[in-house]
């Protein structure tokens, strides 16, 4: 059975047909060719998924494409304007804030919803931020001082976004 | 001119791509005709296969076939071991890409079903009816060992895949000797690596050619082309392997995979291009697991605490199957390093590799070495207590005394070069050492449960010389490949065999060209992955890439840098002698204002209108590079917690590593594996384990039930840093990419004892979690001053005698 849905997806609407079943982390990456968004898991334990539907983080494997009908969602391919770094990418560019980069969509789609709900944030703060997102490369220091460093540049207004 | 990068931070050149989901996993790749591949896998841990029924499957929704082992028998050859031990009487066993008629592991592939999209795939799988006997399984490696344990295979009597012995001096004579013998038993728990990008293959074959592609996340393309040459039949000029991006390996990339093979032969049968992606669910019963040792470990020692002898029995799991490079690990990797940067004369290591009812075990991130690491360390903390001296005391005693160029210990390897007190001596006035037991103590007195945790390392790394790899069995050489290539333009590309999957060396490797060359960092491009662009290497593991590639690499450079010589003096009219080199620019002595530029020359050699007599065109070099030694990392850590004896919860207050890796190309790079190293190594201390049931099932089979460290778990981890440069590579690194792990589990887990040990706990079996711990303080009962831990082990009742 397929179910007709419209959305926005980094500022571009689409209208697909999409089986009902799909998960929205599919009909981004399969449908729509937006691959930044990761699947690292399926108990939605990881946050490689992680996107922003109508400003939350939704994990996108744990939703399902319908379940997105009428939504803007935006992933890591929408994050950048007039090809400057959003200050989060910037900050993970600046301080080696990955390694292999499988989990870094979703760390900074995770971080820039942190940071807009709270824009000085404590490392604690950050940490506990991000309970859900697994990565396994950089034991979070690097992340959690990028998005310190991220922060700072949003409030100083330094680094655009 | 440009500025000098080698030995600065300079962000990675890999990331632009990385942050804005711009690159390519395996995953990501898609192709016209592109259908879908997913396997059954057994839910028994043993069992007789006696029928399979895939009628329903085959005639399912967009079902394009449906294979079993039936299918790729005779067409696909056995899965190859490639490092076998010598004179350990290594049982390769069979070891068929799908099952054929037994299964021996949750796991192990029974079928495959091809359909137009991933979901029909798996739909598909639910519609196999597979009727299967039970057997009995063991999952414990010295239980599988022992008479009347289930046989996994029959020509591996007693479940026995090897048996290997090293020795160094006489340990029996230094036992017998000695005034202090201190033991344990250490169970190295089965961990699942879980790099956060899941295993995934595509592959396509064009039939009228006869060939072969597979995308693949692997950490070894090369050798991963050749292991499906041998797997296929299909001629190895005729297979192309590409790594694309690689989210992470651990060691769980290494070997080359069942489920690859059998992708490829989809392809085959098909003429369609296949993929493969695991689920997370798969990953963790399909792709390799590390670990997994029983070990019966002593120390010898006199009673100053002066060690006079190692000796271990470990029973090593290599799950059901032998994986690609599974016995090398607790073997050479593993037996070979119980000096660690000690000074101990007397040394044995009397190692079983044992098949049983689970995941074939891998290298895991270390690989051998946080073993050898953890069992020393361990051992000196039991010395130190038995001998009533501070840990620190007794392992300065013992430290091997600064060297610079070899020095032998008593197993037979010659380290490179080492200054083990120095980095013990950054790290404890780092820590304030004294400071902190005095304010340990105090805590103590107020019911605060403080432990400190101090280590020494010494690892091996750099693998290695190739003719020492051939004599100890690997399948392999161990040497790295380079090419470097100017254009006309002054760019370069490099083109390099080992293949890294996140450790920066797209970055690292421009750095030395622009340090050999004076080339600015974004001229450089640094080409890895693809067997058919890449000269041929043998991958990124072991600590290997940057000291054995980047070797290569800049020799490489260093032979542009002498043709560039000789074809500036022949522009500038010149004798070759009066020649000199100074950041990019060769010029007349004295005037380096009339100079060639390095695009100066790479221009002219790739136009090639006013060459030197007899030279050829171009601006391009080769160097394959063999190593002379490994290379041999130190350092030392420093671990604080804090432990509830309420509820048993550890909390990691502080980590600090001191490490030596030679000079670093990038700090920030090189403290960036570190921090992630160290945190691997505090997930096997404190909370990751493969638990499995007695029926082989794998109880910790997701994410929600194996705990990987999160962010909140884990502090910020203090890197600090002493220069000791190895003399056996041109650019004198040691490797840094497995220290952190290789440190971290020990010297995390003896701050847990430290902390305990007032309440009479003296051991505890990993992971540390809060209910273990609890109930190790309950069962001491508060019982204080017990102070160490000769009455474990050595009393098991196996047949297998290990000469003590
Ligand atoms: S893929 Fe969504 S949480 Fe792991
Ligand atoms: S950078 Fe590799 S998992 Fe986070």
């Amino acid at each position: 059975m397929k179910v007709p849905i419209k959305l926005t997806v980094n500022g571009k609407s689409h209208e697909s047909e999409v089986p009902a079943r799909q998960l929205l982390v599919h009909y981004l990456r399969d449908d729509l060719g937006l691959t930044g968004t990761k699947i690292g898991c399926d108990t939605s334990q990881c946050g490689a998924c992680v996107v922003r539907i109508n400003g939350s983080t939704v994990k996108s494997c744990t939703c399902l494409a319908v379940q997105a009908d009428g939504a803007d969602v935006v992933t890591i391919e929408g994050l950048a304007q007039d090809g400057n770094l959003h200050p989060v990418q910037e900050a993970f560019w600046d301080n080696h804030g990955l390694q292999c980069g499988y989990c870094t969509a979703g760390m900074i789609m995770t971080i820039t919803e942190l940071l807009e709900r709270n824009p000085n944030p404590s490392a604690d703060e950050v940490r506990a931020g991000l309970e859900g997102n697994i990565c396994r490369c950089t034991g979070y220091h690097n992340i959690v001082k990028a998005a310190l460093a991220a922060a700072e540049a949003i409030s100083t207004g330094a680094g655009g976004g | 001119m440009t500025t000098r990068l080698f030995g600065s931070g300079i962000r990675r050149r890999e990331d632009p791509r990385l942050i804005t989901g711009q690159a390519s996993y395996t995953d990501d790749i898609k192709l016209a005709g592109l259908v879908h591949a997913a396997i059954l896998r057994s839910p028994h841990g043993h069992a007789r296969i006696n029928s399979i029924d895939t009628s329903a499957a085959a005639a399912a929704p967009g079902v394009i076939a449906v294979y079993t082992g039936a299918d790729t028998e005779g067409v696909l050859n056995p899965m190859p071991c490639a490092w076998v031990i010598p004179d350990s009487d290594v049982k390769a066993v069979a070891y068929p890409p799908i099952a054929r008629d037994v299964v021996r592991y949750v796991g192990d592939a029974v079928a495959v079903v091809v359909a137009e999209d991933r979901y029909q795939a798996e739909d598909a799988l639910e519609l196999i009816t597979v009727d299967y006997e039970p057997l009995p399984t063991v999952i414990n490696p010295e239980a599988a060992m022992q008479e009347g344990a289930p046989q996994l295979h029959e020509d591996a009597p007693s479940n026995q895949a090897f048996h290997w012995v090293a020795a160094g001096g006489d340990t029996d004579d230094a036992f017998a000797n000695a005034d202090v013998v201190v033991r344990d038993t250490i169970i190295q728990q089965k961990l699942i690596p879980n790099p956060m990008e899941p295993r995934s293959a595509i592959a396509t074959y064009v039939p009228a050619m006869g060939e072969l592609t597979i995308w693949n996340t692997t950490q070894n393309p090369h050798i991963a082309r050749f292991v499906t040459c041998l797997v296929t039949g299909i001629p190895e000029h005729k297979i192309r392997v590409i790594a694309p991006e690689v989210g992470g390996g651990f060691g769980a990339k290494i070997a080359v995979y069942a489920w690859d093979m059998v992708t490829a032969f989809c392809a085959m049968k098909l003429g369609r291009p296949v993929k493969w992606t695991e689920t997370r669910s798969e990953n963790f019963v399909s792709t390799t697991h590390g670990r997994d040792h029983v070990e019966y470990v002593e120390m010898a020692a006199n009673s100053d605490g002066r060690v006079t002898g190692v000796r271990s029995v470990v029973y090593a799991g290599m799950g059901a199957y032998l994986s690609t490079a599974a016995p090398g690990i607790p073997t050479i990797l593993h037996g070979l390093m119980y000096s660690g940067p000690y000074d101990i004369a007397n040394i044995k290591a009397d190692i079983y590799g044992v098949f049983t009812n689970s995941t074939p075990v891998e290298a895991y991130r270390g690989a051998g070495r946080p073993e050898a690491t953890f069992l020393l360390e361990r051992l000196m903390d039991l010395v130190a207590a038995e001998v009533g001296k501070d840990p620190v005391e007794v392992r300065r005693m013992n430290l091997i005394p600064k060297f610079e160029n070899g020095h032998d210990v008593a197993i037979g390897l010659t380290y490179d070069s080492g200054d083990y007190e120095g980095v013990l001596n950054v790290a404890l006035e780092h820590v304030n050492y004294d400071q902190l037991r005095h304010d340990q103590a105090h805590g103590r007195e107020h019911g605060r449960l403080t432990g400190i945790g101090v280590s020494c390392y010494c690892e091996i790394c750099g693998l290695g010389p190739s003719q020492v790899a051939g004599a100890v069995g690997f399948g392999g050489g161990l040497w790295e490949s380079a090419t470097v290539r100017f254009y006309a333009t002054g760019k370069v590309n490099v083109f390099i065999g080992t293949s890294p999957h996140g450790q920066g060396e797209e970055t690292t490797f421009a750095q030395i060209m622009s340090e050999e060359l004076g080339v600015p960092v974004d001229d450089v491009e640094v080409i890895h992955g693809d067997t058919d662009t890449t000269p041929m290497g043998w991958g990124t593991y072991g600590s290997r890439t940057t000291v054995v590639g980047g070797g290569a690499l800049a020799l490489s450079a260093r032979k542009i840098k002498d043709k560039a010589i000789t074809l500036a003096a022949h522009l500038l009219e010149a004798a070759e002698a009066d020649i000199e080199y100074e950041d990019g620019n060769f010029f007349v002595r004295g005037a380096p204002d009339n100079g060639k530029t390095i695009q100066e020359i790479a221009l002219m050699a790739n136009v090639a209108w006013n060459m030197p007599e007899g030279m050829e065109p171009g601006l391009e070099a080769t160097t394959f590079y063999d190593p002379p030694n490994f290379s041999y990392p130190f350092g030392a850590h420093v671990a604080v917690v804090n432990v509830d004896p309420d509820n048993g919860h550890i909390v990691l207050e502080r980590y600090v590593a001191v490490d030596d890796c030679g000079p670093q190309i990038n700090p920030m790079i090189v403290e960036g594996q570190v921090h992630g190293g160290v945190v691997q190594g505090a997930g096997q201390a404190l909370w990751e384990g493969a638990v499995y049931d007695d029926n082989g099932q794998l109880l910790t089979g997701s994410m929600l039930d194996y705990a990987l460290p999160r962010a909140h778990l884990v502090p910020d981890i203090e890197t600090l840093s002493t220069v000791t440069p190895s003399p056996h590579n041109p650019l004198g690194v040691k490797g840094i990419g497995e220290t952190g792990t290789i440190a971290s589990t020990v010297t995390i887990y003896n701050a847990v004892i430290d902390a305990l040990r007032p309440l009479g706990v003296t051991r505890l079996e990993m992971p540390l979690t809060p209910e273990r711990v609890w109930r190790a303080i309950q069962e001491a009962g508060g019982h204080h001053g017990h102070g160490h831990s000769h009455s474990h082990g050595h009393d098991h009742g196996h047949d297998h005698g290990h000469g003590h």
